[in-house]
């Protein structure tokens, strides 16, 4: 059990926090020391919109240990409109329904449950644009 | 810089090694290598594997494999780069004797990977990946491939199935290697018609976890006549890197880590891709291959299923691939398979593999070990001597 871990990361894992760097403006997630454009370390926080589109995405059948209940589940690579990509799972949507550079939403859900008294891990995951989904 | 060669190559089959430990495998294949080239001590032991620590309860590898195979005293140490540790331990040995810091240098990749149940393994494996920001979203090592894959179908308008030229030709080569894993061939429906592991990628699209151990003796080329294994010159051992996730590459299609490696090893070589007599590639998923060739300069961009029909992959082709089963037919023991495609080519180059494999240009050899999804990449060009 990695506590310190999931505690260090909660910023990235909540609000998707990662790094601008001050001197080039290069944006990164996840956040970097060093930044990999300029190689400056003069950086300050940036949080990221959590918006995007389906770069490309897959089926896990044969899942890890600790996700074994949400199998089969999708994970995806998003291209952020920040011009970031992030890997993630896919939530809210069928098989069927996905498609390459379809927009996605950040939302927080459950990633896994560490066992039956460990604590359960939150984080973001992506799902079809909210509006697009349920005409308001 | 000095020139170097190996002059002793050793491995064990490929398989579910329950009867064998972690260091009885290492043992056996280093001292194959050192009994083939005549030799009962090396300077040094440069071991190559991945999961140890996760899968055998057991790091500390130098000092347990020098030990144990009798080499008391003599330096070893592990070098890990995921599933490209093997070649990557082959790159120090390289360095280390063309520097002249030593004269012979004994190579074992080793790896075991099914004490525990193929799930504890999977999850292990993973750990090539960014175990923050990648294994934590549940992705999988094969889930990496997956998303490659379809990107690479979807971009340049792939049909799924010509894929499965790769595994067809993988295990056809390996019924004759009797060292590799799955000696039986495969054909085109059984690779469509197969269960997905994680859409696109299918069971015949993966190479097999497996255990094994393979080894080098690594010389400098003024001291070959010392030795009585027959010898084989290393041109190149060059070693490209990229980020180590997937996401964070502005083309994931194009792997840099291969474009850098081969780069290197064509220019120390003076080679370039025409010059390849054959080529084993890291085929542990139908995608690397054919990232491979696109990034290595075989092929073009989006061209890598056409080149390879069009060319020709099997041992009578334009350019041979995975000659004796490569990852998917000879098995893929992570830390060990680096070493196992030198050994290979070696043999290839001696003559010494069997008459139906066996390459009819065998001067020049390539091979390639790749870490993670890319993020180490290791090519090896051999030349006959």
């Amino acid at each position: 059990m990695d506590i310190p871990r999931y505690w260090r990361l909660k910023n990235q894992r909540y609000r998707m926090r990662g790094k601008k760097c001050i001197d080039c403006g290069y944006l990164s997630f996840p956040p970097r020391i060093v930044c990999p454009e300029c190689k400056s370390r003069n950086t300050e926080p940036y949080e990221f919109a959590g918006r995007g589109t389906l770069y490309s995405y897959t089926t896990i059948y044969q899942s890890p240990d600790r996700f074994d209940q949400m199998a089969p589940y999708f994970v995806g690579l998003i291209d952020l409109e920040e011009g970031v990509r992030v890997t993630a799972q896919l939530t809210d949507v069928t098989l069927k329904e996905l498609e390459i550079g379809m927009e996605l939403e950040m939302v927080i859900r459950q990633i896994y449950e560490d066992g039956p008294r460990g604590p359960v891990l939150y984080g973001y995951k992506f799902r079809p644009k909210f509006a697009e989904k349920v005409k308001v | 810089m000095r020139k170097v060669a190996i002059v002793g190559v050793g491995q064990t089959p490929v398989r579910e090694h329950w009867e064998s430990s972690l260091r009885d495998l290492a043992v056996t294949a280093l001292r194959d290598a050192m009994d083939d080239a005549g030799t009962d001590t090396v300077d040094g032991v440069c071991v190559g594997n991945m999961l140890s620590g996760a899968l055998s309860e057991q790091e500390h590898l130098g000092s347990l494999i020098v030990d144990y195979a009798g080499l008391d005293g003599v330096e070893g140490m592990k070098i890990e780069a995921a599933c490209g540790s093997g070649a990557a331990a082959i790159r120090m040995a390289v360095k280390a004797v063309a520097s002249g810091l030593m004269d012979t240098v004994g190579v074992v990749g080793v790896e075991k990977l099914t004490e525990f149940s193929g799930k504890y393994s999977t999850a292990a494996l993973a750990t090539a990946a960014d175990a923050d920001y990648e294994t934590t979203m549940g992705l999988t090592f094969v889930g990496i491939n997956a998303l490659l894959m379809r990107r690479y179908m979807h971009e340049y308008k792939a049909d799924k199935n010509d894929f499965s030229i790769f595994p067809v030709n993988a295990h056809q080569n390996a019924v004759h290697n009797p060292d590799a894993m799955f000696r039986y061939p495969i054909t085109e429906n059984q690779y469509i018609n197969s269960k997905f592991i994680a859409d696109p990628i299918n069971l015949m699209d993966s190479s097999p976890i497996a255990d094994g151990a393979a080894a080098v003796i690594v010389c400098a080329m003024e001291n070959v006549s010392q030795f009585k294994g027959h010898p084989a010159a290393i041109l190149a051992c060059e070693v490209g890197t990229d980020t180590i996730a997937l996401d964070n590459r502005k083309n994931p299609l194009w792997l840099r880590g291969v474009e850098r490696s081969v780069k290197k090893a064509y220019y120390v070589s003076g080679l370039g891709p025409k010059d390849i007599d054959f080529f084993e590639v890291h085929d542990a998923f139908s995608i690397i291959t054919a990232l491979s060739l696109e990034a290595s300069g075989f092929a073009d961009k989006g061209k890598a299923l056409q080149f390879a029909s069009e060319t020709g992959i099997g041992i009578k082709g334009g350019l041979p691939l995975t000659t004796c089963g490569g990852l998917k037919g000879r098995g893929h023991p992570v830390g060990a398979t680096g070493v196992y495609q030198v050994v290979e080519a070696a043999k290839q180059i001696r003559g010494e593999v069997s008459e139906k494999i066996q390459v009819e240009k065998n001067n020049i050899a390539m091979a390639q070990n790749i870490g993670g999804s890319g993020a180490t990449v290791i090519t090896t060009i051999l030349k006959k001597v």
